[in-house]
């Protein structure tokens, strides 16, 4: 794998999680992901993706192992001050507040921004999801899974974070919106906002990230560019359904 | 009959509302019941006697001597119940959900012994704060205390609403009560925002001891028990978790027990027995209440 000389903005080292005693979901798996780019961790299900955003986002603490971001220990904290740090974590399943209306969940996730206004925000929210404006008095429960998956992504953008992590945004929606949710995805990287994205639709994946991560229960398997992996001879075989 | 019936059952609901949405507020951001709150509100009939027996009687009686009661009171028990759930429950929480239930029953039972043993065992006398004066209207014999109960409760409950639906903070507390992970990722410190809540709650349930010292004029070690048993009846009839819901099972509760106090042979005999009937029923036939969502389910 290349160096990069720059420091990382996030760097995990060595990392370990466990469930209880005996499920060791992370066995020592380090990543890094610099500014602006799209880093796609893929695996199948089971592979320990969920849990390396979690420990990341702290709402799992690592058993050893650390995680930096930039520059700074963070493994530890306790997740609102991660996010306070401007670490935004789009979970697995959405979990956008079901009785909050739409506007409510985009407020909450500004929460910890003191500007006095954030009418910008929320008109560069609206330009990326139309939808979420026609919506906004709605209860979010009510919304459906794509429009969800909108509402988190848009709740997530709505803290301005400095990365921005999504746990499988295209988990059962449509051909046609897994294609719009990955062009969004495309989209809100080129305005500036770097991106760590699991997904176990690893073809879309790897053809919007710039680098790529394979895990496999608990380890890392390959690491490169996103264009190797996609050509990667195991890659195609286990994740892209292309034989031999 | 009917409208003196009516004013009293709304009187009474009225303090059984405000003692439910303590119940609710808790049960709907952590999904415990807190059999701690029943203390909690008798100790801010304590506290609200208490002011009245420690300042002087110019700053105690009249609309000022209201306010002073109220706010001492309901800061009293709100702070209380502030600090309960951090001793006995917050330590408890990740463990199962049976431990903080058992903590709060054996936090209700040392508040209550400790302010038999430190306080008094017997009845206090509930000094009258404002001059009261009853009015006959329709044939119906209506107290200004009635009346004074009867607008504090609402005033208390529109505040409540405000804030849960307009302030950031209150959103913050709607948002943990739907999902607390999700609002600890949106940067919510979310062990602050339930302190908030059980402050909220206690306040509330301060408010409706001082109320109910008020109402029946005296105070006792275990005023507690009843009227917090019948408001968490009255919370599970609405739907537990449910705000409106504790607001019209407050209700539903005070004008019936006055209904069968009234109107049944023997009525009054049977009027404290009515709450536990409606709890029975309301399990059996629908458990998740009139305005509840699933019980057991998060969302
Ligand atoms: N809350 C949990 N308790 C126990 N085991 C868990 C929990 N969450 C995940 N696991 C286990 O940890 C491993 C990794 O899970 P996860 O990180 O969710 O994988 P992925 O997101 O790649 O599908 C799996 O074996 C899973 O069963
Ligand atoms: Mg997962």
């Amino acid at each position: 794998m290349t160096t990069n000389p720059v420091k990382p903005l996030l760097e995990v080292k060595n990392v370990h999680a466990v469930y209880g005693r005996k499920i060791r979901a992370l066995k020592g798996v380090s990543v890094e992901l610099h500014a602006g780019e799209i880093v796609a961790l893929i695996g199948n299900n089971g592979a320990g993706k969920t849990t390396m955003l979690k420990t990341i986002s702290g709402i799992l603490t690592p058993e050893s192992g650390e995680v930096l971001y930039q520059g700074r220990r963070i493994s530890g904290m306790e997740p609102h001050r991660i996010a306070r740090l401007g670490i935004a974590h789009v979970p697995e399943g959405r979990h956008v507040f079901p009785r909050l209306t739409v506007m409510e969940n985009l407020e909450m996730g500004a929460y910890c921004r003191k500007e006095a206004s954030l009418l910008d925000e929320y008109r560069r929210i609206f330009d990326l999801f139309p939808l979420l404006g026609r919506r906004r008095a709605q209860l979010a429960g009510t919304l459906s899974g794509g429009e969800q998956q909108m509402l988190a992504m848009g709740r997530a953008l709505m803290a301005s974070p400095k990365l921005l992590m999504l746990d499988e945004p295209s988990m059962g929606l449509s051909p046609a919106l897994v294609d719009k949710i990955f062009d969004i995805i495309r989209k809100i990287n080129q305005l500036g906002t770097p991106i760590f994205l699991v997904e176990q639709n690893a073809r879309k994946a790897l053809q919007v990230a710039s680098r790529g991560y394979v895990l496999e229960t608990g380890n890392l398997a390959l690491s490169g560019s996103a264009s190797n992996l996609l050509h990667n001879k195991a890659v195609r075989h286990a994740y892209l359904g292309i034989a031999g | 009959m009917l409208l003196q019936q009516l004013v009293n059952g709304l009187t009474l609901g009225a303090i059984y509302s405000l003692i439910a949405l303590g119940y609710t507020l808790v049960y709907g951001i952590l999904m415990l019941i807190n059999f701690a709150h029943s203390e909690v509100l008798m100790v801010g009939a304590f506290v609200g006697l208490g002011v009245q027996l420690f300042f002087p009687p110019s700053l105690t009686s009249g609309p000022l001597g209201l306010a002073l009661v109220f706010t001492l009171a309901m800061a009293a028990a709100g702070a209380l119940n502030v600090v309960v759930e951090r001793l006995a429950y917050r330590p408890l929480r990740n463990i199962s959900r049976l431990a903080p239930l058992i903590s709060a029953i054996g936090v209700s039972i040392i508040l209550q012994n400790a302010v038999f043993l430190w306080v008094s065992n017997q009845s206090q006398t509930f000094p009258d704060i404002m001059k009261m004066r009853s009015f006959q209207f329709a044939g119906a014999d209506i107290s200004s205390l009635q009346i004074v109960i009867l607008f504090t409760a609402l005033g208390l409950m529109a505040a409540l609403h405000f804030f849960i639906q307009k302030t950031r903070v209150g959103k913050a507390m709607r948002a943990c009560a739907d999902d607390m992970e999700a609002a600890e990722l949106m940067g919510i410190d979310t062990k602050r925002i339930v302190a908030v809540t059980f402050l909220v709650g206690g306040a509330l349930g301060g408010a409706a001891g001082a109320l109910n010292g008020m109402y029946y004029g005296s105070i006792k070690y275990n005023l507690g028990f009843l009227p917090g048993m019948k408001a968490f009846t009255a919370a599970v009839l609405g739907g537990i978790g449910n705000i409106q819901g504790a607001v019209l099972g407050g209700f539903i509760l005070g004008l019936l027990e006055v209904a069968v106090a009234g109107y049944l042979p023997n009525g009054a005999e049977w009027k404290d027995v009515i709450a536990f009937v409606v709890l029975i029923c309301v399990l059996l036939a629908r458990p998740s209440g009139i305005l509840g969502e699933k019980i057991g389910e998060k969302v």
